[in-house]
């Protein structure tokens, strides 16, 4: 076992044209490790996201993968080194079915195995049965399945996840992160973005809080709930 | 009633038609994808016109041909489809990639400007008059003289059911492509949301050249088919054939790709009808007429859907 994280920005900073989004970020993530980015509305973290999976690409600093400088690699090279994304809002292709979306998931592997359909089944029986379906039918909680069945279909040994708990009722959330603490049992590093620190530090291994860009707090996830200044800040208590 | 002028209307309707159904289909894959109303499209399908002719040319001109005729569709096809392919990926390459993020009236302004420079090119290269498939006197003429009658004594030439029968196998072609392959998926993910695509590792740019060559080269195709069917060709030939495809695909919803094929076929029937029963001088008008009417009572197109999003 080498100490090299699974995951490492160092120093990042990141421009939507003349804007300033990410100060000098420093942000890692090791191997089969849960970790929550925590923050208000424009506080980077949607941006943290796309700089990690190369949809934005850092001005400064650097973006290690696997032990490999991925900084100037393209979005499909990453994904095929073992990243996935349940992006904000879910974005699935609503015109298309389940099964085709599940597809799209594993697009850098061909369609995807027997076997990886079986595991995603595995975990969403539902997805199997509402396979021939129409993706953009489904409800808001049938959706975020399709969602995860589909980042999961790539393998991914870093899943990054931007707000999973958006628009979801409270009892679906609940069974959002129970699921994503199953996945991440099996062995899945991850990355939540989340505004609900509550629930996402809960199962978080630690977790990292952002604002303006920066990061001004940062620890294992069990100190974090007991942060006076997080807890007033974003726990609302 | 007329029964002999209806049917051959009919006729030449459904022949215009799958050439205007071929061309609006790739009118509608790029719009798809880019949001771009490509109105270089119509010129591309005048330079797979014109790669035929120069097939037909090569090999001894339309009265003394020195090979099968069955052989000679195949060159033709085959060049035309590719040469306009790769005009089309040339032309997404070097004037809309770099336009890709641009507000979009410029993409918009550029594709007109395309289309004025292949135009243009064409005029200078192969001069202003009009040239003719003459596919009449192909081996005497085979293309024409078989085929079969219709009820009403129409008769319907070989050449007309290739030009029928190759615009539904490439549109069969096209489905089974979009429907079933992976890349063909992946365009229609990347045509949905082009984001979320390349979230999933889809190289969102080798899906849009994708699209660009399979649309262009179904208007190479398209240029060829309407050679064989109605002889002329010239450099000015995709203005109208654009417009008019533009029209099918706006007709039948743009994006769809039934659509496109539904909106050719009636554009193709209304032009041809207006032709033989009102006046050729008015078929344009009522063309547009078609497409206002639509535009009031079904502004998404025949077959398009309004675009809502669940969130």
């Amino acid at each position: 076992m080498t100490d090299e994280p699974l995951l490492s920005l160092e120093s990042v900073d990141t421009y939507y044209g003349p804007i300033h989004i990410l100060q000098g970020l420093n942000l890692n993530v090791r191997a089969g490790e849960l970790v929550c980015l925590l923050g208000g509305n424009a506080s980077g973290k949607s941006t943290t996201l796309k700089t990690v999976l190369g949809l934005v690409n850092p001005r400064n600093g650097t973006v290690r993968f696997g032990g490999e400088d991925v900084t100037k690699r393209s979005t499909s090279y990453r994904i095929r080194q073992g990243m996935a994304i349940v992006p904000e809002n879910r974005r699935l292709f609503a015109p298309m079915t389940v099964l085709e979306n599940l597809q799209m998931g594993a697009y850098l592997h061909a369609g995807g195995t027997k076997e990886d359909f079986d595991r995603v089944y595995e975990l969403f029986p539902l997805l199997h049965e509402r396979r021939a379906q129409l993706a953009g039918t489904l409800s808001g909680g049938e959706q975020q399945m399709v969602a995860m069945g589909r980042a999961l279909m790539a393998k991914p040994k870093l899943l990054l996840m931007d707000e999973p708990s958006m628009g979801l009722a409270p009892i679906l959330v609940e069974r959002s992160f129970e699921i994503i603490k199953q996945v991440h049992e099996s062995g899945v590093a991850m990355l939540i973005v989340e505004q609900n620190a509550n629930v996402s530090l809960s199962i978080a291994d630690r977790g990292y809080v952002l604002s303006t860009g920066r990061l001004v707090l940062e620890g294992k996830a069990d100190d974090l709930r007991e942060d006076e200044g997080l807890r007033k800040a974003y726990l609302g208590r | 009633m007329n029964w002999n002028l209806f049917v051959t209307e009919l006729v030449a309707g459904i022949t215009h038609g799958s050439v205007y159904a071929l061309i609006a289909l790739g009118y509608s894959m790029v719009y798809g994808i880019l949001k771009l109303l490509n109105f270089a499209h119509g010129d591309i399908y005048m330079v797979g016109a014109f790669i035929g002719f120069g097939i037909v040319t090569v090999f001894g001109g339309a009265e003394s041909l020195s090979v099968n005729v069955w052989v000679l569709l195949l060159v033709m096809f085959l060049c035309a489809m590719l040469g306009g392919g790769l005009l089309g990926v040339l032309i997404e390459r070097f004037a809309y990639r770099r336009l890709r993020n641009a507000p979009r009236i410029a993409p918009l302004i550029t594709a007109l400007g395309v289309s004025f420079f292949l135009e243009n090119a064409a005029l200078l290269l192969l001069g202003g008059q009009f040239q003719s498939y003459d596919s009449y006197g192909w081996k005497g003429g085979e293309l024409w003289t078989r085929g079969f009658t219709l009820p009403a004594g129409v008769h319907v030439g070989v050449a007309q059911v290739i030009v029928v029968a190759g615009a539904v196998l490439l549109m069969i072609l096209l489905t089974v492509f979009v429907q079933r392959t992976q890349l063909g998926k992946a365009m229609r993910a990347t045509s949905f949301d082009r984001e979320a695509a390349a979230m999933m590792g889809i190289d969102v740019d080798r899906v849009i050249v994708a699209t660009f060559f399979i649309g262009s080269a179904l208007a190479g195709a398209a240029g060829v088919f309407n050679g064989l069917a109605y002889q002329q060709v010239w450099p000015y030939m995709g203005f109208q054939a654009g417009l008019y495809a533009f029209i099918a695909a706006v007709v039948g919803g743009i994006g769809n790709l039934p659509g496109a094929v539904v909106g050719g076929l009636v554009i193709g029937l209304a032009q041809s009808f207006s032709i033989g029963y009102i006046s050729s001088t008015f078929s344009d008008a009522i063309v547009f007429l078609v497409l206002i009417a639509v535009l009031i009572l079904r502004p998404t197109g025949v077959l398009g859907r309004a675009a809502v999003q669940k969130v």
